[in-house]
């Protein structure tokens, strides 16, 4: 912007002001997430319903547990498949990106755009059949079914192709080679460690994505101990009196740790999710 | 790649024909293929396998507690039938109705709010812009829920504030009332139901469309507004003239990604409706159809033909768009 205008404009100060009203409005359901988990369900069921924080959090999350009794395991479990998925993602997604930015060979256009390809089927088409081959090989029910089909995303090999073939010089790759290095060597030592900025981001998308699975583990948990925590918090649904602090206080719960994530990196994520949109 | 000698390996390394001359593979000429490999062979197993068998079952008539002798072909009943009923119709009409209605605002609001974070915020611009993000990364059960108690017909603030409004009285007139409720509305009932689960999607959904259009607005070269600027040109001229054909590809993008994504709702509905669709299915979306005949209904082949006739829906839809952008231009 070259010039500063120094008076700003009336209609200037209403888009301001709308964007900001609209800024409160995005919010909003989160403040009554928070300021809900904090009160019992008669405070939240009066007129005008609460607006500031209570002191009924502790009994909110006791009734989370009596509703819930594997709520915490619940909690555990979200965080081992989401953090196994994400691990595997990085290693598998940047050893593919890693040679198709590196490597001529044959095919490596046309397979590169097959695994494009595979990001344009939409997810609902692959629940039925996912359902029969789980049961078929024995792993409804296990934590595997929802972490081994994720192992690796066509997402993240397209992001870090993208990271590693602007990020690495070519003659690098050529001279630990002739330096005797091993091909996962170049990789493992000399690539990864400079593009971790981009495994950062990798890291926290599929983190936060299979945090936030829902449609997997509905068709693959049966048992209410190995319900991730989306997975019970939707139990709680319907249950004659609706236990609303609780559910506030469980939904709280779940949302938090992606909270603090977003508020730490926000930025690192927006760029990670959008690097392939601006070329494409 | 692989090298049959059919004599004696002595003579061909001894051959006089270079070009023939059995090589030893390099490490670099085949590292790239392993290296690729663990995605393809997951989605050989858990994709493409399960794709065809999807395919495959969508021709029969099944029910899986059978076993896979209780398959039996039926040629194309279950695509006629899913065709032609009503259930499938309406939960159609519900998808694009929730499509329509979440997906239109979303760029609406979307364009300009980037385009305001671009030209007048600085220093509060990814504040600003993580506040209209942040529903996107939370989950949507968690979310869905609070929903339901935002939007309860008794005590829910949503009700609460349009009451106000609709209530507000100035020197004895209710100058809003034709337009906002008077009275507290049940969300739950048929004719609101699809309002209450779009304006999830649109709250959730509005930010991650902001962050790609102002991207997309950040790669346009400032020089162009400072030419435009010279040449006399008001700030509306330039929105018009140089943002709005310069945003196209990327306007593009994004209205295929909420095509993609809004025909395939699933999550959203079925927390707000409890699973059930909502009364008289009202708030049933296309896939919500699809797990219920498969997981409520066990009826596998017929789900599977609402699959596959759902995804030449997205298809047709997302060249429909592409037809409509190129055609533009």
């Amino acid at each position: 912007m070259a010039a500063v205008r120094k008076r700003v404009s009336p209609s200037r100060w209403l888009a301001y002001g709308i964007v900001a009203l609209g800024g409160v409005i995005m919010l909003a359901p989160f403040w009554f997430m928070f300021v809900f988990a904090t009160h019992t369900n008669t405070e939240i069921l009066s007129v005008p319903p609460p607006l500031w924080f209570g002191s009924a959090f502790l009994d909110n999350v006791r009734l989370l547990i009596e509703k819930l009794p594997f709520f915490w395991r619940n909690l555990g479990l979200s965080f081992f498949i989401a953090f196994s998925v994400t691990v595997l993602n990085l290693f598998f997604c940047s050893l593919a990106g890693y040679a198709f930015a590196m490597y001529h060979f044959k095919f490596r256009e046309s397979l590169f755009a097959v695994i494009m390809a595979t990001m344009m089927l939409p997810a609902f088409i692959f629940m039925i059949p996912t359902v029969l081959i789980m049961s078929a090989i024995g792993w409804m029910n296990e934590a595997k079914a929802l972490i081994v089909p994720g192992a690796c995303g066509a997402f993240g090999i397209f992001m870090m192709r993208q990271f590693i073939g602007t990020a690495i010089p070519k003659e690098l790759v050529e001279a630990a080679r002739i330096d005797g290095c091993s091909e996962f060597g170049i990789f493992w030592r000399i690539v990864l460690p400079l593009v971790t900025p981009a495994l950062g981001s990798l890291g926290l998308i599929t983190f936060i994505g299979a945090w936030n699975n829902f449609a997997g583990p509905l068709v693959i948990m049966r048992d209410m101990d190995m319900f991730t925590v989306p997975l019970a918090l939707r139990a709680l649904q319907g249950t004659g009196q609706v236990p609303w602090g609780a559910i506030s206080a469980g939904s709280a719960i779940a949302v938090l740790p992606l909270m603090v994530l977003f508020v730490i990196a926000s930025r690192r994520l927006i760029e990670g999710l959008t690097s392939g949109a601006v070329k494409g | 790649m692989s090298v049959t000698s059919s004599d004696s390996p002595a003579a061909s390394e001894l051959a006089v024909s270079p070009p023939r001359r059995r090589r030893k593979l390099q490490a670099w000429e085949w590292a790239p293929y392993l290296f690729i490999s663990p995605f393809f062979i997951l989605f050989l197993v858990f994709g493409l396998f399960p794709l065809l068998f999807s395919m495959w079952l969508a021709f029969q008539t099944w029910d899986p507690s059978t076993g896979l002798q209780g398959m039996e072909w039926v040629g194309i009943e279950n695509f006629k039938f899913v065709l032609e009923d009503d259930w499938f119709q309406k939960s159609l009409y519900n998808t694009f109705w929730i499509a329509i209605v979440s997906g239109l605002p979303q760029h609406l609001v979307a364009i300009p709010l980037a385009y305001f974070a671009h030209t007048y915020l600085r220093k509060h611009r990814n504040t600003v812009v993580g506040v209209y993000f942040l529903p996107f990364i939370t989950s949507t059960v968690a979310i869905a829920l609070v929903w339901n108690s935002l939007f309860s017909r008794d005590y829910g603030v949503i009700n609460m504030a349009l009451t106000s409004i609709g209530n507000l009285s100035i020197a004895g007139m209710h100058p809003l009332a034709w337009l906002f409720p008077t009275s507290n509305v049940d969300w739950a009932q048929p004719q609101y139901t699809k309002w209450m689960i779009s304006s999830l999607v649109f709250w959730r959904y509005v930010g991650w469309n902001t962050v790609l259009y102002l991207s997309a607005l950040q790669t346009i070269p400032r020089d162009l507004y400072e030419a435009a600027t010279i040449d006399g040109a008001t700030s509306r001229q330039q929105f018009w003239h140089i943002t709005v054909p310069l945003l196209r590809p990327m306007m593009f993008f994004a209205v295929t990604l909420t095509i993609i994504g809004n025909l395939q709702l699933f999550e959203e509905p079925f927390i707000i409706t409890g699973g059930t669709g909502g009364i008289n299915q009202a708030g049933k979306t296309a896939a919500m159809h699809m797990y219920n005949t498969a997981f409520v209904d066990s009826d596998f082949g017929t789900a599977s033909a609402v699959a596959w006739i759902l995804f030449l829906i997205i298809g047709l839809m997302t060249w429909a768009n592409n037809k409509f952008f190129a055609q533009k231009d």
